[in-house]
Parts: C-alpha cells; sequence; structure tokens
C-alpha cells in the first residue's frame, strides 16, 4: 500500500500542476477577453488611455533604440564571422534586414517591453490593490476593468506594433554601421540590397507580432496586478510572476506566429 | 434603509460571517464593534459587493441589492477606507473630486476644483493641499482628504472603515468629530466599523457588536455600558481574560 502511495504521489502531483495550470490559463483568457471587450464599450477614459500611451511607448523608445542597434550590429558581425567560412559574407546586409525584422526586431521589442512595462503595471496595480484603491475605485462608480487595464490594454497593441517597426528600423541601421564602418562594405549597395530584400509580408508580420506581444506584455502586467496578494511579498510575486509569464507567452506567440506567417 | 439578513461567508474551512442580522434605518449612524479578525471588514466587503456572500439577503430602501442596483448604490454612496486609499498618481483635489469629473454627470474641471477646495474646507484642509500628491502628506492628513473625497458627492449612504487606525488621540478626536458633524449635516445614513471606543461614543446612535461571525448585542450607544453582555463589557473595558 506504502509502495503505492509512493509511485501515485508524483504522478497526483503532476496532475495537480497541469490541472492548476489549465486552470490559471482559463482565468487569464478570460480576463484577457473581459479587458478587450471594454476597449470596444464605452466609457472609455482617453485620458488614462493618453498617459498609458506615452508611458508604454514614447518612455519605452531609448530600450527600445539601443536593444535594436546593439543587436543588428552584433548580427552583422556574426554573419560576416560566420559567412566567411564558406565565402558568403557578401549576404550580411540580407540576412541582418530579415533576421531583424522577422524575429529579432519584434521579438526583442516584446521582451523589453516586457521587462520594462508588464513589470511596471503589474507592480503599480497590485499596490493599488494591496493599498484598497482599487476597492476605492469601485466604491467611485468606475470600473477598474475599464478605468486600469483597458487604457494600458490599448496603449500596448498600439504602441509596440509601432515600436516594433522602429526598432526593425534601428537594427537595421545598426548592422549597416557595423558593415559599412568595420567590415568595408559600400554604404549605397548595402542599403540597395536590404531594401530589395525585403518584401512587405515580412514588414506586417513583424507590426503584427509587435501588436501581440504589445497585447500580452499589457495583459500580463494587468492580471497578476489585478490578482496580486496581500502585501509586500504579494506584490513582489505579481510582479516576478508578470514578467515571467508575458515573456513565455511572446516567445510562444513567436513560435506560433512565425509559423501562421512563413510556413512552406 | 439598509437590512442585512442572514449573511454568511467562508473562506476555505473557515466561518467568518455565520447568519448576520442587521437593520440600519435612514439617517442612523451605525458602529460595528469587535475584534479583530471578527469579519468587520468581510461584512462591509459583502454589502458594497467586493467579496460575494454565500448566503443571505442585503437589501437598500425595501430593494435587494443585485449588480445593477449596486451601480445604483455607489452613485449615492462614499466611503472613508483605513488607509485613506488615495490614488497616489493623481493631486489631493483630483483625487476628491475623482467621482465629479467622471460619469455622467460629470463637472468641468473648473467647477469639480472648486466642489473639492469646498469638501476639503469642510475636513480643516486648506486649498494649499489641493495640488499636493497624497504621498506628500501626512497619515492624519491623508485621512481627511479621504473624508472630503468620501462626501464630496454628497452621498446619502456613507461607510467609514475603522476610521482612526493609526492616528494619534487628538487627530482621532478631530476625525470623529468630523464624522459626526458630516452625518449630522448631511443627514447620511452611516456603517462604521471600529474597534475604537472613542470613536463610537463619537460617532454612533446605534452598535452593533459582532462576535463569532453573528451580531452578539446591538442596542443605543447610549445604552452600552449598561448592554449586560459580558462580551460587550469586555470589549469596551478592555479586559484581557478569556471568556467562555
Amino acid at each position: 500500500m506504502r509502495a503505492i502511495a509512493a509511485v501515485a504521489a508524483p504522478v497526483a502531483a503532476l496532475g495537480r500542476g497541469v490541472l492548476g495550470g489549465l486552470a490559471a490559463t482559463g482565468r487569464f483568457a478570460i480576463f484577457s477577453a473581459e479587458a478587450l471587450s471594454h476597449i470596444l464599450r464605452p466609457p472609455l477614459y482617453p485620458r488614462e488611455a493618453l498617459a498609458a500611451l506615452f508611458t508604454i511607448g514614447w518612455l519605452s523608445l531609448p530600450v527600445v533604440g539601443l536593444t535594436a542597434v546593439f543587436t543588428g550590429g552584433a548580427l552583422a558581425l556574426q554573419i560576416y564571422a560566420g559567412g566567411a567560412r564558406f565565402n558568403a559574407e557578401a549576404v550580411v546586409p540580407q540576412i541582418v534586414a530579415i533576421g531583424m525584422v522577422r524575429e529579432l526586431g519584434p521579438v526583442l521589442v516584446g521582451l523589453m517591453i516586457a521587462a520594462r512595462v508588464t513589470s511596471s503595471i503589474a507592480a503599480e496595480i497590485a499596490t493599488m490593490r494591496v493599498t484598497e484603491q482599487i476597492d476605492a475605485l469601485v466604491t467611485l462608480a468606475t470600473n477598474p476593468m475599464k478605468y486600469l487595464v483597458a487604457p494600458r490594454v490599448l496603449a500596448g497593441l498600439v504602441t509596440v506594433p509601432l515600436l516594433t517597426g522602429l526598432g526593425d528600423v534601428i537594427g537595421v541601421m545598426g548592422g549597416w554601421l557595423v558593415a559599412t564602418q568595420t567590415l568595408g562594405f559600400n554604404s549605397a549597395t548595402y542599403l540597395a540590397n536590404t531594401v530589395d530584400f525585403i518584401e512587405a509580408h515580412d514588414v506586417w508580420s513583424s507590426l503584427a507580432k509587435g501588436a501581440v506581444f504589445g497585447g500580452i506584455a499589457a495583459l500580463s502586467g494587468c492580471y497578476f496586478g489585478m490578482t496580486s496578494g496581500r502585501g509586500a511579498q504579494g506584490v513582489g510575486r505579481a510582479t516576478k510572476a508578470a514578467v515571467e509569464a508575458a515573456a513565455v507567452m511572446i516567445l510562444a506567440a513567436n513560435f506560433l506566429l512565425t509559423g501562421v506567417f512563413f510556413s512552406v | 434603509m439598509i437590512a442585512i439578513e442572514g449573511l454568511c461567508k467562508t473562506f476555505g474551512e473557515t466561518p467568518v460571517l455565520r447568519g448576520v442580522d442587521l437593520r440600519v434605518a435612514r439617517g442612523q449612524s451605525l458602529v460595528v464593534i469587535g475584534g479583530s479578525g471578527t469579519g468587520k471588514s468581510v461584512l462591509l466587503k459583502c454589502i458594497l459587493g467586493l467579496v460575494e456572500p454565500d448566503a443571505g439577503r442585503i437589501s437598500i430602501a425595501g430593494e435587494p441589492l443585485g449588480p445593477r442596483h449596486r451601480e445604483a448604490l455607489f452613485s449615492r454612496f462614499g466611503m472613508l477606507f483605513q488607509g485613506a486609499a488615495l490614488f497616489d498618481s493623481l493631486p489631493v483635489w483630483q483625487n476628491v473630486a475623482f467621482r465629479l469629473l467622471r460619469g455622467p454627470g460629470r463637472l468641468t474641471r473648473r467647477a469639480a476644483r472648486q466642489v473639492a477646495v469646498e469638501k476639503l474646507g469642510r475636513v480643516g484642509l486648506g486649498p494649499e493641499v489641493a495640488d499636493r500628491f497624497p504621498a506628500e502628506l501626512s497619515g492624519g492628513m491623508q485621512k481627511r482628504a479621504g473624508l472630503a473625497r468620501a462626501i464630496a458627492a454628497d452621498p446619502e449612504i456613507i461607510f467609514f472603515d475603522e476610521p482612526t487606525t493609526g492616528l494619534d488621540p487628538i487627530m482621532a478626536g478631530v476625525i470623529n468629530t468630523l464624522i459626526r458633524e458630516i452625518v449630522s449635516d448631511m443627514g447620511a445614513t452611516a456603517i462604521t466599523i471600529t474597534h475604537d471606543m472613542s470613536s463610537v461614543r463619537s460617532i454612533a446612535d446605534r452598535v452593533a457588536m459582532l462576535h463569532d461571525g453573528v451580531i452578539r448585542w446591538e442596542g443605543p450607544a447610549a445604552g452600552i455600558d449598561r448592554s449586560g453582555d459580558p462580551y460587550v463589557d469586555q470589549f469596551i473595558h478592555g479586559r484581557a481574560e478569556l471568556l467562555p
């Protein structure tokens, strides 16, 4: 009997974990659907939406720009070094362009937004939960989903594709800078090769990924903030969980979207 | 005005409310007392819909309180939270005028600010406080600003959650006096939860003691010293002995 219990215990623990994970996924999905529905239904809070657009979009520009320029530069160096093994150094502009626009641009922007914005949203809303500010909103006849969540999710959906587009351009220019200044590429030829190689499909798939990742980042911050536990520890746990969940969901969504957009 | 019948709430295996019955007449100030962890805050949160009760009935002016009626309740409702719960990101005047700046009957920013400054004056805070942020105020000033927010829309019903917790006795006395004046002047129906006996004596028309998940004693504030209930006596005198 004891032996059966010893074997069953890990299986039961695994089952509990799977069921817990499914329940959490369901709660997040319901929360997301409700949040998105509030974007479409009045009343809207334009001041809060503008503040969120500024915070998520404009204030993220420096970190997105720096991430993209260094990644584009490093990518150029790597492709040049790797391509030299089979005399293919000339493909640097094309590979930097396709790598940045299709993959690295949206994914890195998404992850940087998860680090910067998801954490900040989760910590802010969790602190509001812990200090009864969200209860206060309810008693002031204001729906927290409309006032706190919808403006942030809207801002994520609108600004992250723009940041992704900008990150793509800056990343490509980072590669151009390194290629022309240290690898001996001709500037005009590099840019011509880049523009010739990139297709419209690459660009809009990149922007679509950005919108999905922006939505995930904002929703994750809002969900874990709204469901935070008590006290400083609750705020800390909510913030950590929000960033982890956002990062994993962004990478998983990237895999799925890449399959959808570029499956042969 | 407010009627609560058979209200029950259990968290996990722990029953917190086990059939609470309470009535508050229009314009009356009821204070609910009880030790820490006896479910006073849960009782308020059940009325507000922030916690879903397992059983029981809550009605306001004879109407059972469902989600739709709760929206109507909040349109004529004010609440002072234990920690004031002011919004950190907004200056004090926007906190006070929060309701006035939003919703169907919203005022212009200029008019809302005027009302906010007037309400801040009502609780003894000068206009210079209006543009400060909550983090720049002391605990007592935050409580007063929270009180100004609670009364900003001239509510018919006001809840006070531990209004004097964390304040020195002088500031607690100031807050108690303000609450009593506001409730009397506005003719509002008020429910206060507290374990501060000075608040009870200042604010209450009637007192109810919540103990072990039920209302153990209820009566006029003037009669609390002659309740004849050992738990009420122990509470008001702060005696430490264990009762059966």
